[in-house]
């Protein structure tokens, strides 16, 4: 009955979803009539349709529905109830039913708060909303059914990849997709505005929010994802340019160009075409992440060219709708001007040579994700990694970087560099200081790079604070500092790992102690322990820094037996000034067991960073959104004091 | 010279059983050298090399059997005293071009080194026009 329910909702919301297009789009034309009174609340309705079929797929994992296709497939019974839930989205069919459910959630969101904008261009956004969630519809219910059902029910599931069971991996999907597709609404509003020209300062205001909210969700999501990777693939590494991983970054390196064009167009009505066009880019790479992790293109070209119907299908909806979006960008772009004028040494100006940075950037990670692809196609099999990316993406990165600790001590419009160089003497000789230094620690000259770059930053994003009265400066103005500090602090972990990190790899017996920086571990004695759904063998450490007082870590080997696979439990211990990190390998001969031990100086900062850079965009999204509320007060109070007067 | 020979001999000895489960792991695989310069020499190169069993981790990031055969093989050349570059070349040309994280200069890899000097290019035109034109605005 659940999945009958749930396939029913979905079939009308997609039936919704074409009503809402074609009425959003009749309604633009002369004879459109009141039809564009139903537009908004069609969206709405569509929107609740959706989430309820999407808690109908949740209520079937939660129960472990055998009967259900999926579940038999990704479920077990004596999975603990929450990866059972997380079980949900941990498969293609479940994550694509999350993905058009947030979309339907955006538009419903839209539909019902957003007021700002001239009327046609709101029916013109939701009509785009709709045609792309269409295209999603159409993916779920012709291929990618989640609620088929078995002939007769399987008598157990298959079970849950162990690596997934983790609440770190289980829960950080529906952040990141409410990011992905959260930019959907950024994409809509530009078709909206494309097509009823009306780029401008209210555009940028209505439009600014949404690209915060998305932006907000797609940081919080990477930081976790990475630290999941760091401390679940037991070797201590927290970013490997792997596809997946590219398939987030750039539509973050695309928001966050977004994010910053979007205010200059609604401070000071400049860059309209480019805040636009970084509209339809930045959810155009949410679609080509989507593409290449569910096509199965990423395994192989040739798997793709096997089974090839969901890849084609996705990619067919793709060319569609960035190639519509470019097709109608390129026809009102002339007509698009670019607005108010500035000069190089302006707060505009800074903001520009870092759109342009983040830009090239996206370019590097793009074509360095996809040209294995195209190898692999034309018959060659390379690979693009750390050595590729880190350094190219470098020759942007810092100059970047340079610019964002002088960019927000400029003033808008024009300004000049002799103003702010007292200013700016103290980040300029910070980052002398500290590259002087670690050139003398032969750190290599990225991590070099790395920790001169974060010491002046660190710094100068603070310096927009100098002179001011804390308590008067307002909440956009504390976001923005808080998330370049944020920078600062994440720049800080990344280049102390690479440049300072220790590693032991030895073979124990219990009773011996091993030294990795200034930590003293020993391992005490070996442990059969069982959980839910496996067993472990157990280590017992006892660390100390330097000496001082001892406590207990526990890496552990973990066993499932469904499916049956092999799990490493790092085990970590987290100082102010870093983290010591602990695995239980494998026993070698005569009784001693494999550790692999590494100290890692200031890497939580990594993390830190990235929940300082997300907790930046909520204060920045905080004031803008309280200002708009008191926009709106004042706003109802003259109309209603207009209607007073009237009567 | 007899450390080469003798090296030399045990990676002859380890490698046709290298890459199948069951054997007991390589010497090096989980052991480091015990000269720190060499052993952040090694570990430098496996960082830039591909586990060929896994996806998207390099020879330093993985449990696979395969990878500690090579983490093995990498730590005894560097021992050995030859270059990190010798040792990429080497397993190049024995496992092919997807074993390197850092793509060489090719036919067909040139494009992914020239288009980041083509996107330099576009970025020093497209700063120079919009940061040129305003100001007296």
């Amino acid at each position: 009955m659940i999945a009958e329910f749930g396939l029913a909702a979905l079939w009308l919301a997609a039936a919704l979803a074409a009503l809402q297009l074609i009425a959003g789009a009749l309604a633009l034309t002369p004879r459109g009539g009141t039809l564009g009174g139903i537009v908004r609340p069609v969206a709405m309705v569509q929107g609740v349709l959706v989430a309820l079929s999407f808690a109908a797929l949740v209520v079937l994992f939660a129960q472990t529905d055998l009967s259900v296709e999926l579940v038999a497939k990704n479920s077990h019974s004596m999975k603990p109830l929450i990866y059972k839930i997380s079980g949900t989205w941990g498969n293609h069919e479940g994550s694509m039913l999350l993905w058009v459910m947030i979309m339907g959630l955006s538009g419903c969101f839209v539909a019902a708060v957003e007021r700002r904008l001239p009327e046609l261009t709101m029916l013109a956004t939701l009509a785009g909303q709709a045609f792309v969630s269409l295209g999603f519809y159409a993916f779920l219910l012709l291929s990618s059914n989640p609620f088929t059902r078995l002939p007769s029910p399987a008598i157990e599931g298959a079970g849950l990849n162990p690596l997934l069971q983790d609440p770190g991996l289980a829960f950080h999907p529906p952040p990141l997709y409410i990011g992905y597709v959260g930019l959907s609404v950024a994409f809509s509003f530009a078709i909206g505005a494309l097509v009823t020209r009306e780029v401008g300062p209210a555009f940028a205001r209505a439009m600014r929010p949404w690209v915060l909210g998305a932006w907000i969700f797609l940081t919080l999501g990477i930081t976790a994802g990475s630290y999941w990777a760091y401390y679940e693939l037991g070797w201590g590494g927290w970013w490997f340019w792997d596809p997946v991983e590219n398939a987030s970054l750039m539509p973050w390196l695309a928001a966050t160009a977004l994010l910053h064009s979007v205010s200059v167009l609604a401070a000071r009505n400049a860059l309209r075409a480019w805040t636009v066009m970084l509209g339809v880019v930045a959810f155009s790479m949410s679609m080509v992440g989507t593409f290449l992790v569910r096509s199965g293109i990423l395994t192989s070209v040739h798997a793709f060219a096997v089974d090839p119907e969901r890849g084609s299908f996705i990619l067919g909806l793709l060319a569609l709708n960035i190639g519509g979006a470019l097709v109608l960008f390129g026809l009102r772009a002339a007509s698009v001007t670019e607005g108010e004028r500035f000069s190089a040494a302006s707060r505009e100006g800074a903001l520009v040579f870092n759109n342009v940075m983040l830009s090239a950037i996206l370019g590097i990670v793009l074509v360095g994700t996809l040209y294995p692809l195209l190898a692999e196609a034309l018959g060659a099999k390379v690979s693009v990694g750390p050595p590729y990316f880190n350094p190219v993406s470098a020759i942007f990165a810092v100059p970047m970087l340079m610019v964002l600790a002088v960019g927000p001590l400029l003033r808008w419009r024009r300004d000049s560099l002799a103003r702010i160089r007292p200013l700016i003497a103290i980040p300029a000789v910070l980052l002398l200081g500290v590259l002087i230094w670690a050139g003398s620690q032969a750190v290599g000259l990225l991590p070099a790079l790395g920790l001169a770059l974060s010491a002046a930053l660190g710094v100068a994003s603070l310096l927009p604070l100098k002179g001011r009265k804390l308590r008067q400066v307002k909440l956009p103005v504390w976001g923005m500092v808080t998330a370049h500090f944020g920078i600062a602090v994440a720049l800080l972990g990344m280049a102390s790992d690479a440049a300072f990190t220790t590693e032991r790899l030895v073979a124990v017996q219990p009773g011996d102690t091993v030294e990795v920086g200034p930590w003293q571990v020993q391992l005490q004695r070996i442990e059969p322990v069982a959980g839910p759904n496996w067993t472990a063998l157990r280590g017992d450490l006892a660390v100390s820094y330097k000496g001082g007082a001892v406590a207990e870590l526990h890496p552990a080997a973990r066993t499932f037996w469904a499916p049956p696979n092999e799990t490493n439990e790092a085990a970590l211990k987290t100082r102010w000034n870093g983290q010591l990190y602990a695995v239980l390998g494998q026993e070698t001969s005569g009784g001693r067991w494999q550790l692999r031990l590494w100290w890692k100086p200031f890497v939580p900062m990594i993390w830190y960073g990235g929940i300082l850079i997300a907790l930046g965009g909520l204060l920045a999204l905080l004031g803008r959104l309280a200002s708009d509320l008191k926009r709106l007060v004042a706003r109802d109070k003259i109309a209603y004091r207009r209607s007073r007067q009237g009567r | 010279m007899i450390r080469l020979l003798l090296t030399i001999l045990a990676l002859v000895l380890a490698l046709p059983g290298a890459a199948q489960d069951g054997v007991p792991p390589a010497p090096y695989a989980n052991v480091q050298l015990a000269d720190p310069a060499q052993e952040a020499q090694a570990h430098a190169l496996m960082l830039t090399l591909r586990c060929l069993k896994c996806q998207s981790q390099s020879i330093a990031d993985s449990d696979a059997p395969m990878a500690g055969d090579m983490r093995s093989l990498v730590r005894e050349r560097i021992a050995a005293g030859e270059d990190p570059e010798a040792i990429r070349a080497w397993l190049v040309e024995r496992y092919g071009d997807y074993v390197s994280y850092q793509p060489r200069v090719t036919s067909l890899t040139w494009p992914l080194y020239a288009i980041p000097l083509l996107l330099l290019l576009g970025v020093a035109v497209v700063l120079r026009r919009r940061l040129r034109r305003g100001g007296d605005a």
